[in-house]
């Protein structure tokens, strides 16, 4: 609403002589409708906006985390971007982070998530309570305890070989052979809960008069499923599907604490990337160069995902 | 509809004074406390020396200085973590320490950086200065010739052998390698006939850091024919056989199954774990490691008294055994004072109660370190207080010190990651060097590299 009688005003703002006491009148119920919105919009802009037009210029100089690039960081334009856009190593992560994103978010969880949402409306109400309560809990776990707890799952004398080794399975060294599988699998295993909050809370507002009418006239379970609630919760799952991309996209700790990005750069995704050549490297200026790229990367999931699933449209 | 938008207005200009006060009021408190100097050094479950040494200083300082506070601010990390985090605390006036326990490669790029106060003044006028040694006065300068640090002490590399472990494999017990195939041979038998010990640790990744690149690589290259870094002309080396080979040496080592099991080499904490277990428990059969190792069985935590009949140490031979026979390479970590320390000269101070006569022979002694205050090394009491002191020394007139520049660290990094895109098998030497040689030429220039003759 305010921002329609906001666009009003200035629209009429324009044509000044035809209306020029009533400009001033409006000009000034512009601003008093403005000063409200000034903590916001400064609180955004130093907070958000600041950091990353900073970025941005970082990533324009070839500061360095120690020497005498960190005290006189010098301006070398794109350069950094032309070095990233031919970087082996920088194409290698962003196919990891596309594998990444796309099947432990994208698929993984929000696969899952329906799934465990499905199975919680129809199992019996105590068996419903109960695998609600585990998988929230692997989600309110913090970030990084949910990391240890991983990697003591995965790691070569960890829990998952030494419930391998008591069936009588080989074990194996997880982080180190498909540290890629470890990673992804660790992020379904933290994020799917959320997914299976939204989409239950989605589940519930399909009311089930419309599945009943489909069952009288002969649908089966799967055809009321796909052609009849998925439909109905398709905003949910586009909101959902964009919360989950942008997430994942950003996912540091986890991997951080599990493989390092390793072994060499097998598990480097472009965050993991950015630290590295930020701290490790001490190249400053690149690596803010490539958590730009991330940010841009996740504009534009942000942007398709709005166009393709159109979450307004019914 | 009036009142509430004046409401409105008014709510809003509140917040908006508010938050203008949150943004004054944080200001003040960050000004360094000039009556407080803070020290910021590395603390970990094997490496508790420094802290207890510090810990005596500041007592003493403290009781000399009244009305002074020195707050001691470890970081318990691993070094590398630990360069991290002491490069970002000194990037803002707010966290910058005013004594920091800084490595010796590290002075330079620091010094560079601004992050390290010179202490030449300071120096001048204190008379102890005379004792330390011209190693130790090296170690400090930055690349301007003044001295941005006080050295703690020095150390050297070599390698430990288990000789239990040896006498099972059927190997010598006064092993003498001469050449890198001698080692490798060595290594091969104890995998052959020792299961479940790893038979050689040598460190290759990126987590582990510096050691990677010292007690690692650098123990290679520097027994080849070429090195890092000219130091005539001035230019690093590219394209160098003694390069490749040093990453060849890895690639046999892990290739063969003869250094540690991936997820152990690649762990951030694997330096920790080689000398507080791995070793006492005689998993370890050959670890190419430095002179300080014995200072921990010694007394503490992880004592280990029969480290000396169990652990045999012998030289690091050059590649094929070419003169001087074998090499090694020293290090060493120093005191700096701070930039941005509000009181430079009590910053100072402190440094110089911490390494004081007393407190050098205590922190030489219990860290096991080659000691470069000449009152210290000649003391009794320090030469009869650890019996690899005498072999450690001895390397010295072998011994490399790495490439003085502000660079170094950076480069240092890169070869880290050469060495583990060997170690994990995801490039070859070849290739390893290759892109060493790229990631170098980016960080010091075309003009300052010069392609192997």
């Amino acid at each position: 609403m305010a921002t329609l009688e906001l666009d009003g005003s200035t629209s009429r703002g324009r044509v000044p002589d035809t209306r020029p006491r009533g400009t001033a009148k409006e000009a000034a119920r512009t601003a008093g409708r403005l000063l409200p919105l000034t903590p916001a919009i400064a609180l955004m802009g130093v907070f958000l906006a600041g950091p990353i037009g900073y970025a941005l210029y970082g990533s324009l100089t070839n500061a360095a985390l120690s020497g005498y690039r960190a005290a006189n960081p010098e301006f070398v334009g794109i350069d950094n971007y032309t070095r990233l856009l031919t970087s082996g190593d920088f194409w290698h992560a962003a196919w990891l982070t596309l594998l990444f994103v796309g099947l432990s978010a994208v698929v993984g969880q929000n696969v899952l998530g329906m799934f465990l949402a499905v199975v919680q409306n129809h199992a019996p109400k105590p068996v419903a309570n109960v695998v609600g309560a585990l998988v929230v809990g692997a989600w309110v776990m913090p970030e990084i305890v949910a990391a240890f707890a991983l990697y003591a799952f995965f790691a070569s004398d960890g829990t998952l070989n030494a419930g391998l080794e008591a069936v009588g399975l080989a074990p194996a060294s997880w982080l180190i052979d498909t540290p890629m599988l470890a990673v992804i699998l660790a992020n379904v295993w933290r994020g799917t809960a959320f997914s299976m909050l939204v989409f239950n809370a989605a589940l519930a507002e399909v009311p089930p008069e419309i599945g009943e009418a489909a069952q009288i006239d002969g649908a089966t379970a799967l055809q009321r499923f796909f052609r009849i609630t998925l439909p109905m919760v398709r905003r949910a799952i586009s909101t959902n599907m964009m919360l989950t991309t942008l997430q994942t996209l950003g996912t540091f700790t986890l991997i951080f604490v599990m493989t390092s990005g390793g072994p060499g750069n097998r598990s480097t995704t472009l965050p993991v990337l950015a630290f590295q050549e930020a701290f490790k490297l001490a190249q400053i200026g690149y690596g803010t160069a490539i958590a730009v790229v991330t940010l841009a990367v996740g504009a534009l999931f942000a942007v398709l995902y709005v166009r393709v699933l159109k979450p307004e449209v019914d | 509809m009036q009142r509430t938008r004046f409401a409105g207005i008014a709510a809003a200009a509140a917040v908006t004074l508010s938050l203008a006060g949150c943004g004054s009021s944080g200001g003040s408190e960050g000004g360094d406390d000039a009556k407080t100097i803070s020290v910021v050094y590395q603390k970990t479950a094997s490496f508790t020396q420094l802290d207890d040494v510090l810990t005596k200083a500041k007592s003493e300082y403290e009781a000399a200085n009244p009305g002074m506070t020195v707050e001691l601010k470890p970081v318990e990390s691993e070094a590398d973590q630990y360069f991290t985090k002491l490069a970002l605390m000194n990037k803002s006036e707010d966290t910058a320490p005013d004594v920091i326990y800084e490595d010796s490669f590290q002075v330079r790029s620091d010094a560079a950086a601004g992050y390290l106060a010179p202490l030449d003044d300071q120096l001048s006028g204190w008379s102890d200065w005379s004792q330390f040694d011209d190693t130790a006065k090296q170690a400090g300068l930055g690349d301007d010739g003044k001295t941005y640090g006080v050295s703690l002490g020095t150390d050297t590399r070599a390698l430990y052998y288990n000789k239990t472990l040896f006498q099972q494999a059927g190997l010598p017990t006064d092993w003498q390698p001469k050449t890198w195939d001698d080692v490798l041979a060595a290594a091969r038998t104890i995998k052959a006939q020792v299961p479940d010990v790893t038979p050689l640790n040598i460190y290759g990744s990126k987590a582990s850091g510096e050691a990677t690149s010292m007690q690692g690589f650098e123990m290679l290259m520097y027994g080849t024919d070429d090195e890092l870094y000219d130091t005539s002309s001035k230019k690093w080396e590219t394209g160098t056989k003694g390069f490749s080979d040093s990453l060849g040496f890895y690639q046999s080592v892990f290739s063969e199954g003869l250094g540690p099991s991936q997820d152990l080499a690649l762990d951030s904490t694997l330096g920790s774990q080689v000398s507080t277990t791995l070793i006492p428990q005689g998993k370890i059969a050959i670890a190419i490691d430095g002179s300080w190792l014995p200072g921990q069985w010694l007394s503490g935590d992880n004592a280990w008294p029969e480290w000396q009949q169990t652990m045999g140490m012998v030289p690091m031979p050059t590649q094929t055994g070419q003169a001087p026979g074998s090499t090694s390479m020293s290090g060493g970590w120093l005191l700096s004072v701070g930039q941005h320390a509000a009181d430079k000269q009590a910053a100072f101070d402190f440094v110089s109660t911490a390494l004081s006569k007393e407190n050098a022979l205590k922190y030489g002694t219990e860290a096991s370190q080659i000691a470069v205050r000449k009152d210290v090394a000649t003391d009794p009491e320090y030469l009869s207080y650890n019996p690899s002191f005498e072999f450690f020394s001895s390397l010295v007139p072998v011994t490399h010190f790495r490439p003085a520049t502000p660079d170094y660290s950076q480069i240092s990094s890169n070869i880290q990651v050469a060495v583990e895109s060997v170690v994990t098998g995801s490039a070859t030497p070849a290739e390893a060097a290759k892109t060493y040689d790229e990631a170098l030429e980016g960080i010091v220039g075309p003009d300052n590299v010069q392609a192997a003759s």
